[in-house]
């Protein structure tokens, strides 16, 4: 064993326009171990990555590599240097064919051309490695499936034979055989003295795949630990920093509510089969289960987005679905959608914080066809005292906010226009703890005001510590409905993995 | 059995082009059946000579395409280079070869320009190309104020005919020998069609560089995140597209024997080369499709045109009817827009 | 100077570069014609206003053009756009002249729209066959000559005559502008063609109905180049093939010089009018100097990527 470790960060720091992704981080990981990284949303694991694999340059601090420091300011030299990260965001070019991508930055050679029929043979031989034989390596990758495309991700990082890999959430997409493989395939590598960085929510597999464990805060690194040392219940302290049941504020006594949303047999696209769901006027229902079971197809299906949505939706008695958001957000359905994606979807970032709050609502500042700018002005300024947005002037590019207050522009921009179905798509991800509790507080308080609230997480505790109810989705369907003190991360778990029939009865 | 597969993969892959090859052969074929010399040397030879500009522009217009960026320069680079061509290409044979490398030199170097400017500036390519272009042009105007120029006869001769024509003019060989027989028909526009486009540009879509141009296209974030030599081969599209816009005007100067500097027919060109690009499969969007393609739908359009020579049709339907032809090809592709089910596909 | 520039908003920063280009060419000419002829008409008002009253119609055509820009689009169909207004202005003649040609500017908007919004065809392309497609109809229409119809009475006074010593058709212009302001900062529509030309899907998720949006951009394009048409031909007592061929270009690059970003979202009208004003009279400079066509496109083409140089906007290259 040298005496010094494998890659080794020495005080890195890196700021974003204001907010610290990183502060000060020590690290370190050793070849032939895989080493877990954990931390909340927001926590920095995405941003030291980043930083290792030569994408985000850090503001201050150094890194070494086997003892030599080293200096990347782009993706392709961390590559030579055996750095290579497995990106959650797909770096997969969709209209080249898979072979292209596996050697996309290093094909086989011949008088300076590409080699097809070498690239075809590598690409071949990485596919049967990972048991991707069903992959065409001459297919294009954008008729690949989800987790199709994470396996041929997985591939191309193999093609530049790592000496540190680096996984970030890689078997989030894939399918349970594949995840058996990508396990099996982790093993391979440890042998070969390959060091493996690996960030992953779900602790299980944590637990089964990893020697070492490190855990992230608010961008700094907690502790680093050996398997076995801590409990998980230890583990989640260390996350979260604190105890968990403080954050939430106190759910009002079971009572039942009139249904104001009903969704009956909702299905399209093979992407919804059959979900059926109830929210009541001043209630807020949890959506739950794991990634990619139709969570986000129902919203947008609720919000008049998607074509071809087969079933019934009944918005306070007898309105169907509708059939564009701007028929969604009008009376007499009034719903509005806190989209997926805040920078794509929610917000246009270089427009001024006024713009992207009245976006939603510019008749309801107008005289006439005009809009009237003292009207602008002061809904405006309402907006942003009711939810505290922290701003210079409401005139700034809203892209200059942090993560949760640009967050905030999004929820106010839609309170605006006094909604009475709230649709909320992960309302928390990447955001500040102080700004999840306003947002929390912000949700129970509209449900008080008789608005009805259907909230997805991929967070357990929000869905046990905010909600009246929380409907499990699972595979396009709603798997469970709990109620109450049902409500419990076992009930949660168990219902996501479809495995708890037993624990339904128990509940109903 | 693999080959066969192979083929039905390319074919799935690749049906824009594949439409267009066979939209060529159909309107081609049709053509030469109501000529009346069809399916004859001379109408090839004829057709040939009057499609080679449109082709190289096409060919042009295709790579930054491919970037997901639009050359709206290359009419005015192939106006430049003819109206150089029209100064230079004479004299003796030594001087005659140094004013074609020069002639496509200054269209390659226009280009390298092109690409600097886009990458180092970080212009937009369409704004920065406008511009570019009226460089171009007023450096045409400059060279040669009134159409006109002077231009090898020999060279015109033995470029613009069979190659039995090349091979006598320059007294290469006995043109009638037996063996030549077989070739002597074949049109020299075609062989330079073949050599300087096809030749320049298959190899160099093998290259990393051509491959990351269509990975730029197709996923700039991706490309990058992959290590790909982003800047410089947003350099090199602009840059091969000045070549290739070069080649389409020196022969252009070659077979009229001038040079002449006009706006509107450079802008014509220019517009033109973008309407063959997408014929041929090339999506504007970046990423997919490619040269041969775009030479596809030059030879498409202009096909189209001889079409009214022949056929007693108006002359004055013509704009119209490549106006309509060209909205009803666009507006196939629109159907996919009807099968995407969720609606924020369609803003990608 | 430099910090100065660096305290601007970035949208106020192409507006003051450009006036104060706008300032040097005035100079530049005025040395010139001081040193040569020994008189300074580039401050005559006379001069100005005649400069103007031809700048009027790259000014109207400009400012359609920027509605359709800032949706991240562009409208290539506005030379016959123009041409077609004309014509059929001028060939129904009467009272009908004038709304027949604005009809022709809102049906062509209307396929623009449809096109580029429904069929979500590149409105380079789309618009690019719908001009060959108009082209097409005019010279169907004309039988390739020049059309022989006069302009009506009612065109060439607006194009032609003086009200208080100004033309008409600086008015016009001016009418056209307020209407343009209006409509991008006062109205919902506005609002929401810089809310779709940012983010269309943010825009969609907002409820805005972005096809609308698009449809009725294109429409304004297309009524613009029509308003041009038609004064164009009044001014020239006749409309004429290819009459709409000098303005396509010229309109972009005013847009883009008064700092409205080619990729939509971004850009002040004030912007494009001092944009305008800075083509006007580079060309009224040049044309001033007896500059040849060939230094005449080469500056055109300088001036156009060193403003955007000096703007030194925009860190992406190929839109995303």
């Amino acid at each position: 064993m040298p005496d010094h470790p494998f890659l080794q960060l020495t005080g890195i720091s890196k700021h974003f326009s204001g907010t610290r992704a990183l502060e000060n981080v020590d690290f370190s990981c050793e070849r032939g171990t895989i080493h877990a990284v954990l931390g909340e949303n927001g926590a920095g694991k995405s941003t030291l990555i980043k930083t290792i694999a030569g994408v985000l340059k850090p503001d201050t601090g150094s890194m070494s590599i086997d003892g030599q420091a080293v200096e990347f300011s782009r993706p392709s030299e961390a590559n030579a240097a055996g750095v290579v990260c497995i990106f959650q965001e797909l770096s997969l070019v969709p209209d080249l064919t898979v072979a292209d991508n596996i050697c996309l930055a290093m094909p086989p050679r011949r008088f300076g051309m590409i080699d097809r029929r070498a690239q075809h043979n590598f690409a071949e031989a990485i596919l049967a490695r990972i048991k991707c034989e069903d992959v065409d390596p001459n297919g294009l990758v954008r008729d690949l499936s989800l987790s199709r495309r994470q396996m041929v991700e997985i591939a191309k990082a193999l093609g530049k034979s790592p000496r540190l890999l680096i996984l970030d959430e890689a078997t989030s997409a894939l399918t349970r055989k594949d995840v058996e493989t990508v396990y099996d395939l982790l093993a391979d590598l440890r042998q070969d003295n390959v060091a493996c960085l690996f960030i992953s929510h779900r602790m299980n597999e944590v637990e089964r795949l990893c020697d070492t464990l490190s855990v992230f805060r608010n961008g700094r690194h907690v502790e680093t630990f050996a398997k076995g040392t801590r409990t998980d219940r230890d583990i989640v302290r260390l996350m979260i920093g604190r105890e968990v049941d403080a954050q939430f504020p106190p759910r009002p006594a079971e009572r039942t509510r009139p249904p104001h949303l009903t969704i009956q047999n909702l299905s399209w696209q093979g992407r919804l089969k059959g979900a059926t769901l109830s929210v009541g006027k001043g209630e807020i229902v949890g959506l739950g289960g794991l990634d990619g079971q139709g969570q986000k197809e129902l919203m947008l299906a609720l919000f008049g987005v998607l074509r071809g949505v087969e079933g019934t939706v009944d918005v306070g008695g007898q309105i169907g679905a509708p059939r564009s958001p701007a028929a969604a957000k009008r009376a007499p359905r009034r719903i509005c959608l806190v989209p997926e994606d805040r920078k794509t979807e929610g917000l246009m970032l270089p427009m001024s914080i006024a713009d992207n709050l009245l976006a939603a609502s510019y008749s309801r500042v107008s005289v006439g066809p005009f809009i009237d700018p003292a009207q602008e002005r002061k809904a405006v300024d309402a907006a942003i005292a009711k939810l505290q947005i922290k701003i210079g002037s409401p005139q700034d590019a809203v892209a200059t906010l942090s993560g949760g207050n640009q967050q905030k522009v999004v929820i106010a921009k839609w309170l605006m226009t006094d909604p009475e179905v709230i649709l909320l798509n992960d309302p928390t991800r990447g955001i500040d703890v102080g700004t999840k509790q306003e947002i929390y507080r912000l949700m129970r308080q509209l449900a008080e005001e008789g608005r009805a609230i259907l909230f997805y997480s991929t967070d357990y505790a929000e869905l046990i510590g905010c909600c009246d109810r929380v409907a499990i989705m699972y595979d396009g369907a709603i798997v469970a409905d709990l109620a109450g003190s049902a409500i419990t991360e076992e009930a949660i778990v168990g219902a996501s993995l479809n495995i708890g029939a037993s624990l339904k009865e128990a509940v109903s | 059995m693999t080959v066969a597969r192979a083929f039905g993969t390319s074919l799935r892959q690749n049906r824009g082009f594949y439409g267009a090859v066979v939209l060529l052969c159909v309107l081609y074929l049709v053509y030469n059946l109501l000529h009346p010399r069809g399916f004859s040397s001379a109408v090839l030879i004829q057709n040939a000579n009057e499609s080679v500009a449109i082709v190289f522009l096409a060919m042009a217009q295709t790579i930054p395409v491919l970037l997901g960026g639009l050359d709206l320069s290359v009419g005015a680079v192939m106006t430049l280079a003819a109206c150089i061509a029209s100064v230079l290409v004479n004299g003796s044979p030594l001087q005659i070869i140094f004013g074609m490398v020069v002639t496509l030199a200054a269209g390659t170097a226009f280009g390298l320009c092109n690409g600097l400017i886009v990458v180092y500036g970080r212009l937009q390519p369409i704004i920065a190309t406008l511009a570019t272009g009226a460089i171009a042009m007023g450096l045409a105007l400059f060279i040669r104020p009134k159409p006109g120029g002077d231009i090898d006869g020999d060279l015109n001769w033995a470029l613009t005919n069979s190659l039995w024509d090349f091979v006598d003019t320059y007294a290469l060989f006995d043109p009638d020998a037996s063996w030549f027989a077989p070739f002597a028909w074949i049109p020299v526009p075609i062989l330079i069609m073949l050599v300087f486009g096809v030749g320049v540009w298959l190899p160099f879509r093998r290259t990393i560089i051509g491959r990351t141009i269509y990975a730029i296209g197709s996923a700039e974030g991706a490309a990058y995140m992959s290590g790909l030599p982003i800047n410089r081969a947003k350099i090199a599209a602009f840059t091969l597209a000045g070549f290739f816009a070069s080649c389409g005007g020196l022969y252009l100067a070659i077979q009229t024997a001038s040079g002449n500097a006009d706006i509107s027919q450079a802008g014509a060109y220019t517009l033109n080369s973008i309407a063959a690009v997408v014929l041929g499969g090339t999506s504007l969007l970046g990423g997919i499709g490619g040269a041969i393609g775009s030479m596809i739908g030059a030879l498409i359009l202009r096909v189209m045109s001889f079409y009214f020579r022949i056929l007693s049709i108006d002359p004055l339907l013509q704009p119209l009817v490549e106006g309509v032809v060209l909205l009803a090809a666009v507006s196939l592709g629109a159907f996919r827009v009807l099968r995407i089910k969720n609606r924020l596909e369609l803003f990608r | 100077m430099q910090i100065a520039l660096s305290r601007l908003r970035p949208e106020d920063k192409p507006v003051v570069i450009s006036a104060g280009f706008i300032v040097v060419i005035l100079i530049l000419g005025t040395v010139y014609t001081l040193a040569t002829q020994g008189t300074a008409p580039l401050f005559s008002p006379n001069y100005l206003l005649q400069q103007l009253q031809t700048g009027s119609f790259l000014g109207i055509v400009a400012a359609g053009m920027m509605m359709v820009i800032l949706l991240g689009h562009i409208d290539l169909s506005i030379p016959w756009t123009l041409a077609a207004a004309a014509m059929m202005a001028t060939a129904v003649g009467g009272d009908m002249a004038l709304p027949t040609g604005i009809a022709v500017g809102v049906a062509v908007g209307l396929v623009n729209g449809f096109g580029v919004a429904y069929l979500r065809i590149p409105s380079m392309i789309f618009t690019l066959g719908v001009d060959s497609v108009m082209r097409g109809l005019m010279v169907w229409h004309t039988g390739g000559f020049a059309p022989q119809d006069q302009a009506t009475p009612l065109m060439r006074t607006l194009a032609a005559d003086k009200f208080l010593g100004i033309p008409l058709a600086i008015f016009v212009w001016a009418a056209v502008s307020v209407v343009i302001v209006v409509l991008l900062s006062r109205t919902a529509f506005g609002r929401s063609i810089y809310a779709t030309g940012n983010r269309e899907a943010a825009a969609y998720l907002s409820g805005i109905r972005t096809p609308w949006i698009i449809v009725g951009a294109f429409v304004a394009s297309g009524v613009c180049a029509a308003i041009a048409g038609v004064l164009l031909a009044g001014y020239s007592t006749k409309a004429y093939q290819g009459m709409g061929n000098a303005y396509l270009l010229p309109a972009i690059a005013a847009v883009v010089i008064g700092g409205t970003r080619i990729l939509g979202g971004q850009g002040r009208y004030v912007g494009t009018l001092v944009g305008v004003t800075l083509i006007v009279l580079l060309n009224s400079v040049l044309s001033i100097m007896q500059m040849p066509e060939a230094g005449r496109q080469v500056i055109y083409g300088c001036v156009i990527v060193g403003m955007l140089l000096v703007y030194g906007r925009g860190s992406r290259n190929f839109g995303g």
